[in-house]
């Protein structure tokens, strides 16, 4: 009976391994799992859409890839990052899922990274900001694709202290995300010679910010930085337009803050605040074609995530192409050698650590009377290179140099 | 005194007023929970996503029907109310002879499948309400700047809270009222049809989440999830204040707000859970709450 079994065992590893071995795609089918928010807070910004991007990009190839079928799955994380886990490994062990994509909430994405690394799929990043994961916890298969909380932060602070806003008042989401966040920038702040005036931590999912506004109103800073995300900014900024913030001659910035929450505020509040954003739909032809496709299908303009799943997928797709097969190790090299560039990405290259550096954008928020309508909301200021705007590879904590 | 603390009088003024207009919301929402306790027994999860449907409908009669804030701070209340007393009539009204537990729980579901729905029609970052051209600007006071559309939110919460008050603790109604609740029957066979004083009454509670969900469109976004983030903390003031209690919810709500303003100043960081610091303290000291009975 042992016999027999230990047979069979060995007979099955044998055929799984011949099998590898003989067939370009695995299970003949390339398999791409789209995991997000879809219905808690980020589920505007990703959500969805998202998922739009990514068949946006595999129609583009005509469905088909290295002579194989390309499918898209989704899968709703909940924000939660032991959902997440369970998902990626479903996915990789049942499902057969070759590429995870998106996964915005840094938690649930350094839960899905590990995973990857383990298991040797390719994860590619648009949603997820923190700089962990191209940092300490890096991995050969993942590739940050749209923004981190250093380019965000790094982007605003420096373009503000240099038109000669100093002085900084930070009021900070209390949590790992918004302490970062603001870390970031008070380092850059610093470096180039201004000062942090003050700052207050005010708890996740705060409804009301007139307190912490008025402390900051009260401080005679330049500008007050919001270290905080989806519904803190939309409330923190709407209320700041209530008190009269900027009418005092106070700048606002927003350290992170995508043009679905601008919709979703209006510009009657959000007008005038600094940011700095990875893509924006108006900037171009390819960036216009594309959009107005998507909104075709979505109703809704892309944010920045969505159209970063756009282009990650497809550079995903090019380099299964080049390589002729969906193997781990050979499509994250061949995606590293090859240029990214497409109507998301300008000037795009892969660092060892995984972090796709592109040009990023500075931008300010339209004044109600200069926007010719919907979702024409922002006023680029200007492009930060690639170069600059991530942080050097070689600085961080990242073993894959 | 204000040395000792370490902040300047001004600021400390600043944030009281603030504080004060918190506590006014929450003495609001707070009330229309203890008018269906108190008079039915029933505690009313679905309160908080009667308030997000309040500021919804708002938001649809500026959108949809181009009626401004006037038009819509008198019509919500009754629009919210009336599917108040449907949801009273058609599910809740047959809860009543089972444990309280049954009635929570229906409020609680009904409560996820309002804001499910509202979330897949309009998704999760909300939408914008202006403030009304009327209150729009503000006052200086010296100590701060005070937005007219605030000052309004406080007098408009205290003049509906002490008229609640009034209505149910001074009138002939209210006393109607809460005789029913200690004794339905003898009331009945006085002629009074308590069914329909019970499904008016409940209309009542859930048009002050209405009402509520009004003045809170133009200071917070539009959002589906706006109820649930609220409906935790002015739970806890109904419980600190005694549950049922009419002037406790009142009074603790504005209380609470009070603390609250304090603490963002003191210790932001705590400013989410001193309501519940308080509220674990009152259970332990006096377990009906400070304005409650005990039954």
């Amino acid at each position: 009976m042992l016999k027999t079994l230990l047979c069979g065992t060995a007979f099955l590893a044998l055929a799984a391994a011949a099998g590898t071995a003989q067939a370009q795609v695995s299970n003949n089918v390339v398999k791409i799992g789209v995991m997000n928010d879809r219905s808690g807070v980020y589920a505007d910004l990703a959500g969805e859409g998202s998922a739009i991007a990514a068949r946006m990009a595999v129609e583009e190839f005509g469905g088909k890839v290295a002579g194989a079928p390309v499918e898209v799955v989704v899968a709703d994380h909940q924000n939660k990052a032991d959902i997440a886990a369970n998902t990626a490994r479903q996915w990789v062990d049942v499902d057969n899922v070759d590429v995870i994509a998106d996964v915005p909430n840094s938690a649930a994405a350094l839960a899905v990274q590990g995973i990857t690394r383990d298991k040797k799929r390719i994860f590619l990043m648009s949603g997820p900001g923190s700089t962990d994961l191209t940092g300490k916890a890096c991995s050969p298969y993942g590739f940050q694709w749209t923004y981190d909380n250093y380019a965000m932060a790094a982007g605003t602070g420096r373009a503000l202290v240099e038109q000669g806003k100093k002085n900084w008042y930070f009021i900070t989401a209390d949590y790992a995300f918004g302490h970062s966040l603001e870390a970031e920038t008070t380092n850059m702040v610093k470096q180039l010679g201004g000062t942090v005036k003050g700052n207050v931590r005010h708890p996740l999912g705060t409804s009301d910010f007139s307190s912490f506004l008025l402390q900051a109103q009260g401080s005679g800073a330049d500008v007050i930085g919001f270290a905080n995300a989806g519904g803190d900014t939309i409330n923190a900024v709407k209320q700041a337009a209530e008190f009269g913030v900027t009418q005092s001659g106070q700048s606002l910035a927003s350290l992170l803050l995508f043009i679905s929450e601008v919709h979703a505020l209006g510009l009657e509040a959000a007008q005038g605040l600094m940011l700095t954003t990875g893509f924006y739909w108006d900037m171009d032809e390819q960036t216009r074609a594309w959009s107005a496709k998507f909104e075709q299908k979505h109703g809704k303009k892309p944010t920045m995530v969505q159209a970063g799943v756009y282009s990650a997928v497809r550079h995903y797709l090019k380099a299964v192409e080049a390589a002729g097969t969906d193997d781990a190790d050979k499509v994250a090299a061949k995606m590293r050698e090859l240029p990214v560039e497409d109507m998301f990405a300008k000037n795009g290259k892969i660092y060892p650590n995984g972090r796709m550096a592109h040009d990023m954008y500075l931008a300010r928020v339209k004044k109600p009377s200069e926007s010719k309508g919907p979702w024409d909301y922002y006023q680029i200021v200007s492009t930060l290179p690639a170069a600059t705007a991530f942080m050097d590879p070689a600085k961080t904590a990242c073993a894959q140099k | 005194m204000f040395e000792m603390l370490g902040i300047p009088p001004q600021v400390l003024f600043g944030q009281l007023l603030l504080g004060l207009i918190n506590g006014s919301f929450y003495a609001l929402l707070s009330l229309g929970l203890a008018v269906i306790f108190g008079m039915l027994n029933v505690i009313n999860f679905a309160h908080g996503a009667l308030y997000m449907v309040g500021a919804f409908v708002a938001w649809l009669l500026l959108t949809q029907l181009g009626l401004g804030y006037w038009w819509a701070f008198a019509l919500t209340p009754f629009i919210v109310g009336a599917f108040g007393i449907l949801l009273e009539k058609t599910m809740l009204s047959r809860l009543y002879k089972l444990d309280h537990l049954y009635g929570l729980l229906l409020t609680f579901g009904l409560a996820l499948i309002l804001e499910g729905l509202f979330r897949h029609q309009y998704g999760v970052s909300g939408q914008p309400y202006p403030v009304p051209p009327s209150l729009s600007g503000g006052q200086n006071l010296g100590f701060m700047f005070l937005p007219n559309y605030r000052g309004w939110v406080i007098a408009c919460s205290l003049v509906v809270c002490f008229g609640t008050w009034f209505a149910i603790e001074r009138t002939r109604l209210g006393a109607y009222l809460r005789a029913a609740t200690e004794n339905p029957v003898l009331v009945q066979a006085f002629g009074i049809n308590v069914p329909v004083m019970v499904s008016l009454t409940y209309g009542f509670g859930v048009a002050l989440a209405g009402l509520a969900g009004v003045l809170a469109a133009p200071i917070y976004q539009v959002n589906p999830l706006m109820g649930s983030n609220l409906i935790i903390i002015v739970f806890a003031v109904v419980v600190i204040g005694g549950m049922g209690s009419i002037l406790g919810a009142i009074l603790t709500g504005i209380g609470l707000g009070l603390l609250e303003g304090l603490t963002k100043v003191f210790y932001p960081e705590a400013s989410n859970i001193v309501v519940f610091v308080v509220m674990a303290i009152v259970l332990m000291i006096k377990p009906a709450g400070l304005f409650g009975r005990e039954r």
